[in-house]
């Protein structure tokens, strides 16, 4: 197996790189100024950039290769004709402070996409300046506190997210300086009613809520949860992440949703990257529309302007977010049309139900009845492995592990989502795989508990990287 | 159907069956019914691929390239080609975050060279796996030094990024930060008076090198009265000058942070670009974001892995560092390649080809004696200059001869740009048309 | 069933504290190491800082948990357990012979607010 780093390939007076001759010369710079510590950059030749990198490569796992079905994460086909449209010079080469008048077309890729997501989801407005579904989260919980502060209401500093709600729910709020109040769950998994309307009075700014939730479970109660949050003079967050399960279905701002964000790399094709980058566009009902940070796309007369606003919440990034992420999901947009949406809602809570009721003889279904995009199971029924062994136990299959530990809820959490992308043939051939595997635990526990066996590396020491850690090539030499 | 979606009316049928439902719908009985979108959506049509070509490029045509001779945050850098071709390998495009280390050596390694290239040009000790832009890691560099000395102010140099600055104070509103601005001299930080303004409230003191105005600053100085303070210097950096000025660690700097677009990303109307943030080492534990470690398999096989992430949101939750969950992977493999290509002397000859090319543009334009000279400081690759004339009709006038000119600061005041690729002829031309301009008056 | 000590007194949130005279060491409990996995760190504030009872004072972490450290007394830091800092896999080997911080106590009386080793040891469980 290759294991080299950049550096350890480098060889002195190597390059790759080539610039033109240039008529410019001049003086050096004051050595008042100049850098006196040595760089120790690597010197490589282009072919050993090249070689080195795609031999890191052989070391991945992306979606085009096989199935990934990490709950969630929404882990769908990239079209490579979205990769082929991102990379046109046309806005490739543009400037992010270019006139309005040179740059019409991306203002206009900005001012639909808006468009078409606020008609797949019900609200009136999107903005795109938050980089990934995190940010999202700040900025729309920004958008939710500034909206109390210009009430004059300044009590309102509490938000409520359900115990099963993901990490970045109550970090973002921590980021807005607001607290958190955890609301519990029912035993089938949504949002306890009683214990909700125990929480809401006059300090509460608004509520979280992902619908379907981090179970996979829809909350059939939303527009009563909806009424007593606006009742008590409350906002309602909705976190889009799961919003898979419902494109073309139903839409977050039916169900009384007052902000919102949406992962493009998750549910619009964008892809992933290895960890980004992502968008995490933000979008408001009319009334907020003014809070959305700046700047914002308006068309005036039939062209598109920058709007900036003093009553906005204030800028969330340098530029206007990750735009060829943006130009991505609008090819995406635009190839599905309005006839093949709801195909996205209704074909990957298809392939979550199937895979359901073909596991549950051998997985802890906690939570019985219809799941929507993802299911969650809580480890093996024979409990012979861990979640975490059969996870490693995956990796010799060939296959990315579906999201473990996660939500907490449970204690063996195995969250499956195959979104819509995936055949009946894919999906039956993982549901095998996974049957093989409880039985393997059955016969052979130790199989999984030390697996993976198959794979470049092994179970890695984490605990080892925690305590003393290495974190660039300097520490080792 | 549409390609994207395999299923068969066959295939339907039978999952139904397992599932035991007969119709689609049914897989939605729970959803309330007067929630169900009834109808079509008041979308575009779909449009197959041979379509979706012919509108983008209408969609394209509609932008103008234009040769860029404006800086202020976003410049115009070389793209090696290797990186795309790299970058789009579906091993690093279509992976998820490596949170299953085993198969995720490739992503988890690049990391690592990342981290170690953005120590070796700033100097520091320590960095993460990187954050979305400059402006939100000066950002979360802020949260930082507030977090790390229990204080709660933080000064800002006038010299900063006004856009940097925006999203400062946005950030610092929703947290109750005190921000408190550190006046300029000639587009210098005025070093007098942040001595005025440092207390024991002061958590950290926020400057930008070179600064908005392309001024080159020194603050060891004051990185010594700083620390005096207990509080902690923060330079908002630009990765590519690095190579040849003083860095963040030579002048006393506790956090470097900065975007990373001049490592050979496009322009790109502004995004995805990619954050880095690099700190001292007892710092380590307070920085936000992803950070990737060495260490070894259950054979002895050295290995990558995430660490540390018990500090982030996933399981800190509302007390993590940050809300971050993500970082800008794939961008900052972008710039691992290009720092690779480029290497120890093609990052010096191309930061210092910006040098003169700039310093080229400068003394040009002054010689047409349109210009007043606005800065006595030294500069990097951007200047200040004062134009006697309107700057607004000008810019227009090179605008319609195919230039991006100069920001207009207000008063006459322009901020000029010229990096490694703006050529002498490209420089000659430019000068040339704004003689023309001011000849046609 | 995880281990406590009868000479010890205890916070509901899994630290102990021993009385010594005027001072008291301060550590965590078998209950809290087991749940954290092996800790990889230790923060516990420094000498001279003081701590409030039942307010936060460090934290320690392990590969998947950070726990914030509250303090079971009120009181001045007077001494760190260097040797914890440096291999806090120390605390997972033995909790209670492993201490975090010595402190000067202000209010001897807040021992009456902590639990003996018989009712914690039936809430830890």
């Amino acid at each position: 197996m290759y294991d080299k780093l950049i550096f350890e390939i480098s060889q002195p007076n190597r390059q790759a790189y080539s610039l033109p001759e240039t008529e410019i010369s001049g003086v050096d710079l004051p050595a008042s100024l100049k850098r006196q510590l040595p760089l120790d950059m690597p010197e490589v030749s282009e072919l050993d950039v090249v070689r080195h990198y795609t031999r890191l490569s052989q070391k991945n796992y992306g979606v085009d290769q096989g199935f990934y079905p990490l709950g969630s994460c929404t882990m769908k086909y990239n079209p490579k004709i979205n990769e082929e449209m991102a990379s046109l010079p046309g806005f490739v080469k543009m400037h992010p402070l270019q006139p309005e008048k040179t740059v019409q077309g991306a203002m206009q890729i900005y001012y639909e996409t808006s468009q078409m997501l606020a008609e797949l989801t019900g609200l009136a407005e999107f903005s795109f300046n938050p980089f990934a579904g995190a940010h999202g989260e700040a900025t729309g919980l920004m958008i939710m506190k500034a909206y109390h502060l210009q009430r004059g209401d300044t009590k309102r500093t509490k938000v409520i997210v359900p115990d099963s709600a993901h990490g970045t729910n109550p970090a973002s709020a921590s980021v807005c300086g607001m607290d958190t109040i955890v609301v519990p769950s029912t035993p089938e998994g949504t949002v306890d009613i009683t214990a909700l309307k125990k929480v809401l009075n006059d300090e509460v700014a608004g509520i979280m809520l992902t619908n379907p939730n981090t179970l996979g479970i829809f909350e059939k109660d939303i527009c009563e949860i909806a009424e007593l949050v606006h009742a008590n003079g409350s906002l309602l967050y909705y976190d889009g992440a799961n919003l898979n399960a419902l494109l073309g279905i139903a839409r977050p701002g039916d169900m009384g949703f007052d902000i919102m964000h949406i992962n493009l790399h998750k549910t619009f094709s964008t892809p992933h990257g290895g960890g980004g980058p992502g968008s995490g566009p933000v979008g408001v009902t009319k009334a907020l529309v003014h809070l959305l940070p700046n700047p914002r796309v308006i068309k005036e007369k039939g062209k598109y302007r920058w709007l900036t606003n003093e009553q906005s919440i204030g800028s969330v990034s340098g530029f206007y977010g990750n735009f060829l992420v943006v130009v991505r999901a609008y090819t995406y947009l635009r190839t599905l049309g309005k006839e093949n949406v709801h195909h996205v809602g209704y074909l990957s809570v298809l392939n979550a139900n199937y895979i359901k009721e073909s596991l549950k003889e051998y997985y802890k279904l906690p939570i019985t009845g219809l799941c929507k995009h993802e299911v969650v199971f809580d480890g093996l029924i024979s409990e012979k492995a861990t979640t975490l062994d059969v996870a490693k136990r995956l990796l010799d299959y060939g296959y990315h592990p579906p999201t473990i530990y996660f939500p907490l809820l449970f204690h063996q959490t195995i969250m499956i989502e195959p979104t819509e992308v995936e055949s009946k043939e894919t999906i039956d051939d993982f549901i095998n795989t996974m049957i093989k595997i409880a039985q393997e635990a059955e016969a052979n526990p130790d199989l999984l508990k030390t697996a993976p066996h198959n794979t470049i590396v092994r179970r890695l020491d984490d605990v080892k990287a925690a305590r003393n850690p290495i974190i660039k090539y300097k520490d080792i030499v | 159907m549409n390609k994207y979606f395999p299923h068969s009316e066959q295939d339907i049928a039978q999952m139904l069956a397992k599932i035991g439902v007969s119709h689609l719908d049914d897989l939605f009985k729970d959803v309330p019914s007067h929630v169900l979108h009834h109808g079509p959506f008041r979308l575009p049509q779909q449009l197959s691929e041979i379509e979706i070509r012919d509108e983008m490029a209408k969609i394209a045509a509609q932008n103008k390239k234009l040769i860029s001779f404006l800086g202020a945050g976003s410049y115009d850098v070389y793209t090696p080609s290797v990186i795309s071709a790299l970058t789009s390998r579906q091993e690093f495009l279509t992976s998820y975050t490596p949170y299953q280390p085993e198969i995720s050596q490739g992503n988890l390694q690049y990391i690592f060279e990342f981290q170690s290239m953005i120590c070796e040009l700033t100097g520091m000790d320590v960095s993460n796996a990187s954050v979305y832009d400059g402006a939100t890691a000066t950002a979360e560099a802020m949260f930082m030094a507030v977090s790390q000395t229990k204080r709660n102010r933080v000064l800002v140099s006038a010299t900063i990024n006004p856009r940097i600055l925006a999203v400062l104070k946005t950030y610092a509103y929703f947290r109750d930060v005190d921000l408190v601005m550190i006046p300029m001299k000639e587009y210098q930080l005025e070093k007098a008076q942040l001595g005025q303004l440092l207390d024991e409230n002061v958590a950290g003191v926020i400057v930008q090198n070179p600064n908005f105005y392309g001024q080159i600053e020194d603050y060891t100085d004051i990185s010594e009265i700083i620390h005096e303070n207990k509080s902690l210097l923060i330079s908002n950096v630009d990765p590519s000058t690095l190579s040849v000025l003083k860095t963040p660690r030579e002048m006393g700097v506790d956090i470097a942070c900065g975007d990373g677009q001049t490592l050979g990303i496009p322009l790109s109307f502004g995004g995805p670009y990619v954050g880095f943030m690099a700190a001292t080492e007892k710092l380590l534990r307070k920085m936000p974001g992803r950070i990737c470690g060495m260490t070894n398999d259950v054979d002895g096989k050295r290995g990558f892995v995430l660490t540390l992430q018990a500090r982030e949101q996933h399981i800190r939750r509302e007390k993590a560092n940050s809300n971050i969950c993500s970082n800008q992977s794939l961008m900052a493999l972008h710039t691992v390649i290009y720092m690779s290509l480029l290497g120890k002397k093609g990052l010096h000859e191309v930061a210092m080809r910006a040098y003169h090319h700039a310093h080229y543009f400068f003394k040009q334009l002054l010689a047409t004696k349109l210009f007043e000279q606005a800065v006595k400081g030294p500069f990097f690759k951007e200047f200040v200059l004062k134009y006697k004339g309107n700057p607004s009709l000008l810019n227009d006038y090179l605008l319609k001869k195919g230039y991006l000119s100069g920001l207009d600061l207000g008063k006459q005041m322009m901020l000029f740009c010229a990096t490694e690729m703006r050529t002498k002829a490209q420089i000659d031309d430019f000068v040339k048309k704004v003689e023309e301009f001011s000849h046609v008056r | 069933m995880s281990k406590v000590l009868d000479n010890l007194k205890y916070a509901p949130t899994h630290e102990w504290a021993r009385v010594e005279g005027e001072f008291a060491y301060i550590g965590i409990t078998d209950y809290a190491q087991d749940s954290l996995g092996a800790i990889v760190y230790v923060e516990g504030g420094d000498v001279g800082d003081s701590v409030s009872q039942f307010e936060e004072f460090g934290a320690v972490e392990s590969v998947k948990a950070a726990s914030d450290l509250l303090s079971p007394l009120s009181g001045t830091i007077v001494e760190i357990n260097e040797e914890v800092i440096d291999e806090p896999e120390l605390i997972n080997q033995d909790p209670y012979t492993h201490w975090l911080i010595k402190i000067e106590m202000s209010d001897k009386s807040e021992i009456d607010n902590l639990l003996d080793a018989v009712s914690y040891q039936k809430m830890a469980k």
